[in-house]
């Protein structure tokens, strides 16, 4: 039986502090009813003696130390899943929003989750075929993997991440469409954004096989904590318990970390880089690792998460640290964004860690890893031949030079620029770099076999 | 052993705090709550004991007992240890499968080492043998690389009076029976060492050999040393994981500790899953048979991060006590860095730089200094060697762990981001990394590998410090503008960057260079760095050598010629000959 608690020691931003109760647990969750009987959840973040912090979801506004009555539940956040959540709209801490009623919960788990162990993981090997080139030939998408979005505000993330759900799925390994999931977190982003991915879901037609859990940018910050948790505990549920190959499209991680952050020095601990706490790495960690492929199922976890660089700095801690955990990141380019090329994939700085296990012979094309080489090398000689052209002028460029600058602007316009329907196939992808490489003298291309070069490379002289 | 009981005051993430007995002593490894979950005391106080505890605290209550028994928090060291995978406190991964499948639950209860399994020892000692701390008595061949050497724990010293025969043993099986004033003591195979606590040895020897890893930049440009402490800080992206795996794979100990602190999940199965397959050229023996793995990957408990590190320097010592050369590579020490800053956090501690605690460089010091290359007390000769990766905020070396990192270390392998950009691997900066340890190692290099091998390697240094001065003003003007004598230092530096700098990590030859092979790419490319010199000073142009395709043949060598057959450099070498004789003859 759990007891009531009546009135509360002191509010503080999100965070409220009871004093005199006996039994409280670690992260256990609490309801907090008002004299007005509107109920609101929270979580135990910190006990001392018979002390304990609470994080109240909803927000603290209109309690007082007086109005409030506390229930402790005996358990921490949990989650109800099922099969029928496909379809469904929860709000962040996973309550349905679309007027349809609760579902039937088959299972439920503990959001937090449990660390996956290192020995029970698949290294992930499969190539998942997104259409666009930038990314199958450069940084290529393996089904496990997580490869976020490093954006900036004003740029296309969200049409890329709808673009890379509604092309992926097509390619599953078997043909099964019903093996293939989306579950779509939405932190801190505005209405229009989640209307957005909604209506795309929905012309896409597979509006059917998303789980949305929205927390928009007016919704309690402290729910924001919680909304990815339940969104992968959705997730590891469909893959390792349905076997489906899910795909999570979490945006956007800067106004979690921001949340974060908030709940923090809320909590008045002490601020690490730009005010973030310490332990900002581990927490993004327990959300990134949550990702992959396990022995004894047959579907898997892959994440997109998209995040936008303030000020589009890379070096600011939320993409710096995401950087470290995630397998890759795809950046996207502001300059390229504005001379009009979509997607706006700056490639130099964009990596995927694990595609050299997943690609060239057996997996996409023997020719795939040196031509990937060979293309981030010719691009990054593009850049210092263009940064010398800025000054000495594009005219005075030796002729070696001016190819490069030549072979830039056919690569932008041509292999990284493509409609936002555009679906080219791994083929045509890997013969349209050979066609660019082309474009430059056998000489140039050291990252490439001789057998190789023979085999694929035509020169356009 | 006296047990000391207490009741849980208060909890905020690994930190708990403990009420009810000032017995508790510090760093005592402590049982906390009713699914006895896994602590250290990291402060005592009048009323409150501080415990950190290595598993999730979610669940816990106030009131809950906490029990310690007055041991430390130690590691099992006995045969078993090679070819596994564990977690930071030393609980096999692959037992905590079995009991609680693909997802790590709390509180499991699992021992070190398998307690049963059947050990073919040879005893070696016999009855009447003054032993000490370190004395091997007994053999057991642990994997079908490593012999492992039972020894007598410190401090257990005395006289032999019982030993049991050869044959086989499970860990837990008396050997021998050591007396010492009427004291009896039995010896297992199996002896337990707090991991704070640094293993002893007889004394420290200078440090002399290097660590050969067959990756050109770090052998002839930045050798590691045995011995030595080395640290590889790069952003994201720039390889450190990559870096530290080919060198686990390939350098020249005779066992490896991997230690993967924070880091990634999906990495610590690539390694499980390479290092199994993976034959050592040397032994014809999976590179898993002398490899130990440490995996506490991001997600997992942060205070269990904190321990990895000692845990697996613990394991590192007990193997260089049996006299074996151990590479341990620590990925990375900024997440366990990080670690120490979220404990101290949680315990209100004044932070000194960026939140990290003042003591950080203490710590890290007391880590990189248990590298060392040393006689052991039975008289062995062993090492252990540290390589750590720091991964700096924002790819910034001026962040406070590279920084007290660098004073610890003598070798750093600084990994740059626009090298990783454009492709340019291993992407280690060759005018930002450093190793001091080549005075040391000059006299090793001489003998074995090649008299002036130091000497090509100052000038192929020289060459490149000159590239990078003359790129700026590259960079403003163009190439074109300057003289003939400077443009052959480009062409040079592009050969060297391009053939020698640049190796393919997953070319079957190129992944792992002998010294030899290393040796005479050096020699072939000062050849052409004197030919060049010899054309300019005829007055010939340089652009006129650019069509003769030589230069691209040079960088080509690491892949037309293999690692086995030195032979075909000769002929190279008069191909370049005649390339320049003719150049010369035709002007």
């Amino acid at each position: 039986m759990s007891i009531e608690y009546m009135g509360l020691k002191n509010i503080e931003g999100p965070l409220a502090v009871i004093d005199g109760v006996g039994g409280a647990s670690y992260e256990e969750m609490v309801t907090v009813t008002l004299d007005s009987g509107e109920k609101r959840i929270g979580r135990i973040i910190e006990i001392l003696g018979d002390m304990a912090v609470i994080q109240v979801f909803e927000g603290t506004s209109g309690l007082s130390l007086t109005n409030t009555t506390t229930k402790f539940m005996g358990y921490p956040m949990r989650l109800p899943l099922s099969k029928e959540m496909l379809g469904r709209t929860l709000d962040g801490i996973g309550r349905p929003i679309d007027g349809l009623g609760d579902y039937f919960a088959d299972e439920v788990r503990d959001v937090n989750g449990q660390p996956i162990n290192p020995v029970s993981r698949e290294y992930p090997q499969n190539f998942i075929q997104t259409g666009i080139s930038s990314i199958d030939c450069l940084t290529t998408l393996i089904r496990g993997q997580k490869l976020p979005i490093f954006s900036g505000d004003g740029m296309p993330h969200d049409q890329l991440a709808i673009q890379i759900a509604r092309q992926a799925k097509v390619v599953d390994s078997d043909g099964d469409s019903d093996k293939f999931a989306i579950v779509f977190a939405a932190m801190g982003v505005k209405h229009d954004v989640a209307n957005f991915f909604k209506k795309s879901f929905e012309e896409s037609g597979v509006l059917n096989k998303v789980v949305m859990f929205l927390n928009l940018s007016n919704d309690p910050v402290v729910e924001r904590i919680i909304t990815p948790r339940c969104a992968l505990t959705a997730a590891e549920y469909l893959a390792f318990k349905h076997n489906m190959h899910v795909l999570v499209i979490l945006t956007d991680m800067t106004s979690y970390a921001e949340a974060l952050r908030e709940i923090s020095s809320s909590k008045g601990e002490i601020p690490s880089r730009k005010g973030f706490p310490g332990y900002l790495y581990s927490d993004l960690a327990s959300l990134y690792e949550r990702a992959g492929i396990v022995e004894g199922a047959d579907g898997s976890v892959t994440q997109v998460p998209i995040l936008t660089m303030p000020n589009d700095d890379i070096t600011h801690p939320v993409p710096d640290l995401t950087g470290y955990i995630t397998e890759g990141q795809i950046v996207l380019g502001r300059s390229l964004h504005l001379t009009g090329v979509y997607p706006p994939v700056s490639i130099l700085p964009s990596l995927s860690r694990l595609m050299k296990d997943g690609i060239g012979e057996g997996f996409t094309r023997e020719d795939h890893p040196a031509l990937s080489n060979q293309l981030f090398a010719a691009y990054s000689k593009v850049e210092d031949a263009k940064s010398l052209a800025s000054v000495i002028g594009e005219d005075e460029l030796s002729e070696l030079d001016k190819k490069y600058i030549r072979f830039g602007k056919e690569f932008e316009k041509r292999f990284l620029s493509q409609g936002l329907f555009e679906n080219r196939s791994i083929e045509d992808t890997l013969n349209l770099g050979w066609e660019l490489l082309g474009m430059l003298p056998k000489s140039e291309l050291d990252r490439v076999s001789d057998d190789i070069l023979d085999k694929y490379y035509k020169s356009a002289e | 052993m006296e047990e000391t009981k207490g009741y849980i005051f208060g909890i905020n993430g690994p930190v708990v705090k403990v009420k009810g007995s000032d017995k508790f002593g510090m760093q005592e490894m402590v049982y906390v709550g009713d699914d006895r979950l896994i602590g250290e005391v990291i402060g005592v106080k009048e009323e409150i004991t501080i415990v950190q505890v290595y598993e999730e605290t979610t669940g816990l209550k106030v009131g809950e007992p906490v029990v310690g028994y007055g041991r430390p928090l130690s590691v099992t060291l006995a045969p078993g240890i090679l070819s596994d995978i564990f977690d930071g406190i030393e609980r096999p991964l692959k037992d905590i499968k079995k009991l609680s499948g693909v997802f790590i639950e709390r509180g499991l209860k699992v021992s070190s080492l398998d307690e049963e399994r059947k050990w073919e020892v040879t005893v070696t000692a016999k009855i009447g043998d003054e032993v000490s701390g370190g004395t091997i008595i007994a053999t057991v061949p642990e994997t079908g690389l490593i012999t492992h050497k039972i020894m007598i724990p410190p401090p257990v010293s005395g006289k032999i009076v019982w030993t049991a025969p050869s044959g086989s043993y499970n860990i837990n099986e008396c050997i021998a029976r050591v007396e010492n004033g009427g004291k009896v003591t039995d010896i297992t195979l199996k002896q337990e060492w707090p991991i704070k606590t640094p293993r002893p040895f007889s004394k420290r020897q200078p440090i002399t050999k290097p660590l050969v890893t067959g990756q050109r930049i770090v052998d002839a440009m930045f050798p590691l040393a045995k011995g030595g402490a080395a640290a590889i800080p790069g952003g994201f992206g720039t390889g450190k994981t990559m870096t530290q795996h080919q060198l686990a794979k390939w350098c020249d100990a005779d066992i490896i500790v991997y230690i993967g602190c924070g880091e990634r999940g999906n990495e610590m199965t690539q390694v499980l899953n390479e290092f199994s397959e993976l034959i050592d050229p040397k032994s014809n023996r999976p590179l898993l048979d002398r490899t130990v793995l440490i995996a506490n990957t991001s997600n997992m408990p942060v205070a269990a991060r904190e321990a990895s590190i000692y845990t697996g320097v613990t394991l590192a010592e007990y193997y260089r006590d049996m006299g074996y050369h151990v590479a341990l590579m620590a990925d990375s020490t900024s997440r366990w860095a990080e670690a120490l800053r979220e404990i101290s956090g949680r315990l209100e501690e004044m932070p000194a730089e960026e939140g990290f605690p003042a003591y950080l460089a203490s710590r890290l010091s007391q880590f990189y200094e248990r590298a060392g290359y040393v006689t052991n007390l039975n008289g062995t000769e062993g090492s252990v060697s540290i390589i750590g990766a720091v991964s700096p905020q924002g790819g910034d070396f001026s962040e406070p762990v590279t920084q007290n990192t660098k004073r610890f270390i003598r070798c750093f392998l600084a990994l740059d981001k626009s090298l990783a950009y454009a492709r340019h691997y291993p992407a280690i900066a060759w005018l930002d990394s450093y190793s001091e340890y080549i005075p040391d190692l000059e006299e090793w290099f001489a003998e074995n590998a090649a008299p002036d091998f130091i000497e090509k390697r100052n000038r192929i240094m020289a060459i490149l410090q000159e590239e990078s001065s003359l790129m700026e003003i590259v960079k403003l003007i163009g190439a074109d503008v300057l003289p003939d004598s400077q443009k052959a230092t480009l062409e040079v530096a592009k050969v060297i960057r391009l053939g020698f700098l640049q190796q393919n990590a997953f070319h079957p030859d190129d992944t792992y260079v002998p010294l030899e092979k290393q040796n005479k790419m050096m020699d072939i490319i000062l050849q052409y760095d004197k030919r060049m010199a010899d054309i300019v000073s005829r007055g010939i142009v340089v652009s006129k050598v650019a069509g003769t395709g030589i230069a691209d043949e040079i960088v080509r060598v690491k892949y037309t010629i293999g690692n086995d057959d030195m032979t075909p450099f000769a002929k190279l070498s008069r191909r370049i000959d005649d390339v320049f004789d003719e150049i010369i003859e035709n002007s």
